[in-house]
């Protein structure tokens, strides 16, 4: 196969943008994969995601309790510190705040336009938070695919030194960065956005009804025996329609689709073991970035046979 | 099986209560199942969503006795597909939260195995903990 020299660094003819980042908890543990990934291919298209100082959790879930404000607080709390981002000039005019876990967009999105359509919930939140400085209502939150859309996918394309040619890829969104429909960032019953990602990408996009099915999230700590049959239904429509990979932007669905494997296979013997990408993985092969940021070893079903099937990485290299 | 329901102001209050907390109007419901019909996870469940609609509506509180909203995961598949615009998951929402505020907790976080918590993402601890506990 072609070797490809590793870049890094270079950035594309669109220049040096910075965006404030919110990484949230799981992307600096169980899914620090997700987030090297993400940041190398991003610095790789001129993008760079400016973590937040003093971020805090968001709390994974949108209250939905209409008289339930207080959980709303510590979402405000990290749109106050990108106000203060522009303040201190770490940033220049730039109220986007940029996730890549699926569930923190949802929280932050939700509580966001909470924010913003209610004037005394805003105010109540303000007031409470009296040694901050006001939240303003003036941030937008955003998912990453949504800045790299905005970029455009023939520049994505572009930027491709190692096309995942023959690389049949099912995008699966769930259902964070869908519904509702105020919050999603595509058609909730039928997205593209993963897909035409994929495609730039080089690889072959492998559509399945179920790619907006929910994997039974926040059930696998109580019942991981529901979530194992979803991920079942998941997994092997992907596979009947022929994919060799399913591709995501979700911790948790990652955590569903790709770590409970283990007791899909326990209930189903039938079944065999597909790999789950985080996208960003796929970005960094396809833009022939520095191995190190792949993060293969937090996967639970190693994707390395497959690619190295496919002559996307070396024979004995990349963890 | 008929069963004649008699609405006490009791039921009334129970009704608007849900209304309250969810922020819809479950009246407004017309029990047509679509949201039934699409949930992923109605298979698990004791009664359907439209089921749970139906008792909400008639005020009746044994709503509060079936697993079904605990088996909801939130997914808002029911939320965009209602012809009538009722988001379902905060009415799920509102019937969790009537008895978490009562320190019921759904979850009793010590029996989860060390394992589990050893490779479960923090996202998934976090969210079962604002679901099922109060």
């Amino acid at each position: 196969m072609t070797t490809t020299k590793p870049e890094t660094t270079k950035t594309t003819a669109t220049g040096n943008s910075k965006i404030p980042y919110y990484p949230g908890c799981t992307l600096k543990t169980t899914a620090k994969n997700f987030e090297n990934s993400a940041l190398a291919a991003a610095r790789a298209l001129g993008i760079e995601l400016l973590e937040i100082p003093r971020w805090n959790c968001c709390g994974t879930v949108f209250s939905l309790a209409d008289d339930d404000l207080i959980h709303h607080v510590a979402s405000v709390r990290n749109f106050i510190r990108v106000q203060e981002m522009n303040d201190y000039g770490l940033v220049k005019n730039e109220n986007r705040l940029v996730t890549l876990c699926a569930m923190c967009f949802n929280t932050l999105k939700s509580t966001n336009l909470r924010m913003k359509n209610n004037a005394e919930d805003l105010s109540k939140i303000n007031d409470l938070m009296y040694r901050e400085e006001d939240y303003q209502g003036k941030v937008e939150v955003i998912h990453f695919l949504e800045v790299l859309k905005a970029l455009g996918f023939e520049k994505i394309h572009d930027r491709v030194k190692k096309p995942l040619k023959d690389l049949k890829v099912a995008p699966y969104y769930g259902c964070m960065i869908l519904r509702p429909q105020e919050v999603g960032i595509d058609d909730p019953e039928d997205p593209t956005i993963q897909r035409d990602l994929l495609e730039s990408l080089g690889a072959d996009a492998v559509d399945t009804p179920y790619k907006r099915v929910c994997c039974g999230s926040y059930q696998t700590v109580k019942d991981k025996d529901i979530v194992a049959e979803l991920a079942y239904d998941i997994l092997t429509h992907a596979q009947k329609e022929g994919a060799e990979a399913l591709a995501t932007v979700c911790p948790l669905c990652a955590f569903n689709l790709d770590h409970r494997q283990k007791e899909v296979k326990a209930k189903h013997p039938d079944f065999t073991e597909i790999p789950v990408f985080y996208v960003t993985q796929l970005m960094a092969i396809a833009f022939g970035l520095d191995g190190e940021c792949y993060g293969f070893d937090q996967n639970y079903v190693d994707p390395r046979p497959l690619l190295r099937k496919k002559s996307l990485i070396e024979q004995q290299q990349e963890s | 099986m008929i069963k004649k329901v008699e609405i006490t102001p009791e039921n009334e209050k129970f009704l608007n209560k849900v209304n309250e907390l969810s922020g819809q109007v479950v009246t407004l419901c017309e029990q047509c199942g679509t949201c039934s019909g699409g949930c992923p996870l109605v298979g698990e469940m004791d009664i359907t969503p439209s089921q749970w609609m139906r008792l909400v509506q008639l005020g009746l509180k044994e709503v509060l006795d079936f697993k079904a909203v605990w088996v909801c995961a939130s997914c808002f598949t029911c939320t965009v597909r209602c012809p009538r615009k009722i988001d379902v998951s905060k009415v799920a929402e509102a019937l969790r939260q009537i008895i978490l505020r009562k320190a019921i907790d759904y979850i009793d976080l010590k029996a989860i195995p060390k394992d589990e918590l050893a490779c479960l993402p923090q996202i998934a601890l976090v969210s079962a903990c604002r679901k099922f506990t109060g």
